[in-house]
């Protein structure tokens, strides 16, 4: 089979790849491009573990593909702190102890990335529904909600 | 080495408080390394060829069409992992299950594996493996392959346990027996007597991350295996054996792991990569899809059982029965026996005697899940322990507290109880406002107790003292939940020094002695008892130091708060000395300061908990909101309360799931109808509130700082908390989990009907 040259942005640096025309977004990100922060749990868009943003959107990286990168824009868990500087959400993570195995953990973060950037001030239900499509098996969310919470109040102050 | 694990009270600096974890940033920034994370040169993509058959003999494989696929560099069958297990069944019935030799014995088995250049190569050869198979008659449901004329999955066993062995064989490859005292005067005894039979569906583990590995065999009988495991050590010694490796030669890196839950405590790709390394002269990274992991590892029992409880009117137990039937898959195992165990460990009985029958099916091995086999069974004798107090006319949680055990109880099991928690866990919930919160329409409330016994084991672990004072404590147990942050926290505490001078990192198989598996409840608790003897260790070594930079007698220094001091007044103008300076001094004073432990960790202290949970259910649709739950449980002594907290609140979920949603669905034609989790649905955020929790601390005696093993008890009580709530709200009793809608409203229309 062919491949297919791209050109994208990913965490706000050009970059450059040819792939497979049947190769998922996250293929490519994990076994072209080193970047392994994205991970594959089911590979059919059930669990949110390979979630990225892409154009502003979350999207299943598993479900993406790596042609369609093309001229988009790609945030990935490895360019969401800034450099030393841990993004809120990841900080709030940590302090709340809202990963155990952390398998989960930059699909989760992705999602409540996106959340935030578009309503800063979620209720409880918004964040739950918000979140609905990652799925974590080993903190029953509980940890997780009030981590997210915490990071949109710490952001709003922020801001102000 | 003569370390006391004796429990003594103490005020704690380190222990209970919440640092952060020190694997954190790593996690939060995509940087940690997971089972799939990890590369070598060279290496080949792995794939493995299933059964589409729930059984079959397997007549013939011919891989020549396959081989001839560029970029295909080797393809292994049962040939090329030949039975070295000399006699050992459960050995041989691993080796079976990673690869099937003469029969499939479930939809998913494997056959054959592939190790290609790429992905694409790879899935081309798998479709040109042809195996010709010759169907037999299945059976997937556990007491259909009780019935006599059942299709045998094995044509040579026959019942162990029983006297005298039967004639005939069957697929009831063992019975147990426990309890004490006569079942039947005690029901003699009873003014009521309920009695009622349960069904529940098999469940995943339901880990994000699918089991993955990379293997890489040199031609000079070494070989490297990175993997997702619950335990290095284990799968060292039972790759080695399939494999015919000496062990030292096998040197097996556990990866961060993205839960397990007792589905990585075996092996099941990894002796497949290790035989097609070997073949193809090259590293293979073998990955299972989500649908491999469903089809062909994991889940836990189905299981049917029957309870009988008698009680008088004055609310005592007079006699309890089960009788207890799980599903094994095709290999016979013990996970009917830990039911009948932990069933009645609750409480405090006369008369008891529990069966287990474990039975053989078509499905795939069963494998641990989180105190394996205790959910099913405290489901079908919670539930009936409250129709018990409910015809009795009792409170349910007053009921239980009259009839719970306390130290000094005989357990149904056999062991007599030293100090445990489940009357103070029930006392909690009495007094807990949950309990007194009022209810909407539709809405009921139910509680349900737990027991898991929880396990010690083999353990070692080293603590070297770096030259600027600080601490590198090597372990041997893996992490899944945030042990290293716990260990951290107890080596700190011990030595008397802060928590951010203690890294705590897991050893390979080749840099530290044999651990037992990260299973049973196991890893704070028995890590924490060799960390603490270790440090112990280290602290001799450093006050022997001391001594010799003060050239004083070493029965004369002390240690307290990370210091070295001088005790007496002759040597009252000594200023004390640092573990820094101590350190700093190393060189000069006898070298590396370090402090080893090996031992069996024994005395992990029994694990109790109660639930106590609200839900709605939707008369028109059947379906079940939870809308308050709330969990108490002993910890003995929590050592990072966010991750005891953590442990309670998964648990709880994943045992949410199992009461409402998750089971296998099998065709009749014995195949797996929902291998993903679009169909084998779990929990998401949105179906579940805030998991509310109570940590009790009863010591374990056992144990310096009285820890006991938390991870396990807290999926124990929520399948039957749920039932009972969904019996409060609508008037009717589930005996069959998942209490899924269409279960719910076919109920509620029986109801209706009568
Ligand atoms: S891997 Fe993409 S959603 Fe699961
Ligand atoms: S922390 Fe393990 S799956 Fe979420």
């Amino acid at each position: 089979m062919v491949s297919v040259p791209v050109s994208t942005t990913i965490n706000s640096d050009e970059v450059e790849f040819l792939c497979r025309a049947d190769e998922s977004l996250l293929d490519v990100l994990r076994n072209r491009l080193g970047l392994m922060g994205a991970k594959e749990g089911c590979g059919t868009g059930d669990c949110g573990a390979c979630s990225v943003i892409m154009d502003g959107r979350i999207v299943c990286s598993c479900l993406v593909l790596g042609a369609e990168a093309e001229g988009r824009t790609i945030e990935t868990i490895e360019g969401m702190a800034d450099g030393n500087e841990l993004h809120p959400l990841q900080k709030k993570f940590i302090e709340h102890a809202a990963l155990q195995c952390g398998i989960c953990t930059p699909g989760f973060l992705m999602a409540a990335k996106a959340l935030l950037d578009a309503n800063p001030d979620p209720t409880e239900e918004e964040i739950r529904f918000w979140l609905a499509g990652n799925l974590c098996r080993c903190t029953g969310y509980d940890k997780i909600v009030r981590a997210v919470a915490d990071a949109a109040q710490e952001m709003r102050g922020k801001r102000a | 080495m003569n370390f006391d694990p004796t429990y003594r009270s103490q005020k704690f600096r380190s222990v209970g408080t919440r640092p952060r974890r020190p694997d954190g940033i790593d996690k939060v920034t995509g940087r940690a390394r997971y089972g799939a994370d990890f590369n070598m040169p060279g290496q080949l993509v792995g794939r493995i060829l299933r059964s589409p058959h729930a059984h079959a003999r397997i007549v013939r494989i011919d891989t020549a069409r396959a081989e001839a696929v560029k970029g295909v560099k080797a393809i292994v069958t049962a040939s090329d992992l030949p039975d070295l297990t000399n006699g050992n069944q459960s050995l041989f019935n691993i080796l079976d299950n990673c690869m099937a030799r003469s029969k499939v014995l479930y939809d998913g088995h494997a056959v054959a594996a592939v190790a290609a250049i790429d992905a694409n190569a790879a899935k081309q050869a798998l479709k040109l493996i042809e195996v010709e198979y010759e169907v037999l008659p299945h059976v997937v449901d556990v007491d259909a392959a009780m019935l006599p004329d059942a299709p045998l999955i094995d044509k040579t066993l026959f019942t162990g346990g029983v006297e005298p062995t039967p004639e005939t064989p069957s697929n009831v490859a063992l019975r147990s027996e426990f309890g004490h005292g006569d079942i039947e005067s005690g029901f003699a005894q009873a003014d009521i007597v309920v009695e009622r039979s349960y069904r529940t569906e098999q469940t995943h583990q339901g880990y994000i991350e699918p089991h993955a590995c990379v293997a890489s065999c040199n031609s000079d009988g070494t070989a490297e295996l990175w993997v997702c495991t619950q335990g290095h050590f284990v799968f060292r010694q039972t790759c080695a054996d399939l494999l015919g490796l000496d062990v030292s030669k096998l040197r097996v890196t556990s990866s961060e792991i993205g839960g397990g839950f007792g589905g990585k405590t075996h092996v099941w790709v990894e002796p497949v990569a290790l035989a097609l390394s070997r073949k193809a002269g090259r590293p293979v990274k073998l990955v299972m899809s989500r649908e491999e992991v469903f089809r062909a590892s994991g889940p836990t029992s189905a299981t049917s059982i029957d309870v009988k409880i008698g009680a008088r009117k004055d609310g005592t137990i007079t006699a309890a029965a089960a009788n207890l039937r799980y599903t094994n898959g095709p290999y016979a195992d013990i996970w009917a026996e830990l039911g009948a165990m932990t069933s009645f460990a609750c409480y405090d009985l006369e008369n008891v005697k529990t069966v287990g029958f474990e039975v053989l099916v078509n499905r795939p091995k069963v494998a641990a899940y989180r105190a394996p086999s205790a959910p099913m069974a405290a489901f079908a004798v919670e539930s009936t322990i409250d129709e018990l107090a409910q015809e009795l006319g009792m409170d349910p949680v007053e009921f239980r507290i009259q009839n719970a055990a306390s130290e000094g109880t005989k357990s149904s099991y056999g062991p007599v109880y030293g100090p445990i928690g489940i009357g103070p866990t029930l006392e909690a919930a009495q007094s807990h406002p949950h309990v007194k919160a009022p209810l909407g329409p539709n809405q009921g409330r139910g509680m349900a107790c737990g027991f898991w016994f929880n396990f010690g084991g083999q353990t070692c672990t080293d603590l070297n003292v770096n030259v600027d004072g600080t601490v590198t404590l090597a372990v041997g147990t893996v992490d899944v939940g945030g042990s290293r942050a716990s260990l951290s926290l107890i080596a700190a505490e011990e030595l008397g020094i802060a928590y951010e001078d203690v890294k705590a990192v897991v050893a390979d198989t080749a840099t530290l002695g044999y651990n037992d598996m990260t299973d049973g409840s196991r890893g704070t608790f028995s890590s924490s008892m060799a960390t603490i003897s270790a440090a112990r260790n280290a602290i001799g070594v450093m006050r022997h130091r001391a001594a010799l930079q003060w050239d004083i007698p070493v029965e004369d220094v002390t240690w307290e708060d990370g210091n070295a001091k001088a005790s007496g007044e002759k040597y009252g103008n000594l200023s004390p000395l640092s573990i820094k300076e101590i350190a700093a001094a190393s060189g000069n004073t006898g070298g590396p300061i370090a402090g080893h432990s090996e031992m069996v960790a024994d005395g992990a202290g029994v694990s109790f908990a109660t639930h106590i949970c609200d839900v709605e259910v939707d008369p028109e649709t059947g379906s079940t909101r939870i809308v308050r739950y709330t969990v108490i449980q002993d910890a003995g002594k929590a050592v990072h309360p966010a991750y005891v907290e953590g442990q309670y609140q998964g648990g709880a979920a994943q045992g949410i799931g199992w009461a409402l949603n998750e089971e296998y669905i099998y065709g009749e034609d014995g195949r797996l109808q929902n291998p993903g989790f679009l169909d084998y649905r779990i929990p998401v955020c949105s179906d579940l509130p805030m998991i509310d929790t109570q940590i009790l601390e009863i010591p374990n005696p056992n144990h310096p700082y009285g820890v006991r093993g938390v991870g396990e008890t807290s999926i124990v009580p929520p399948l039957a908390a749920i039932a009972n709530a969904i019996s409060n709200a609508v008037g009717i009793r589930m005996t069959h989990i998942p209490m899924s809608p269409p279960r719910i409203l076919a109920a509620l229309n029986r109801e209706r009907n009568q």
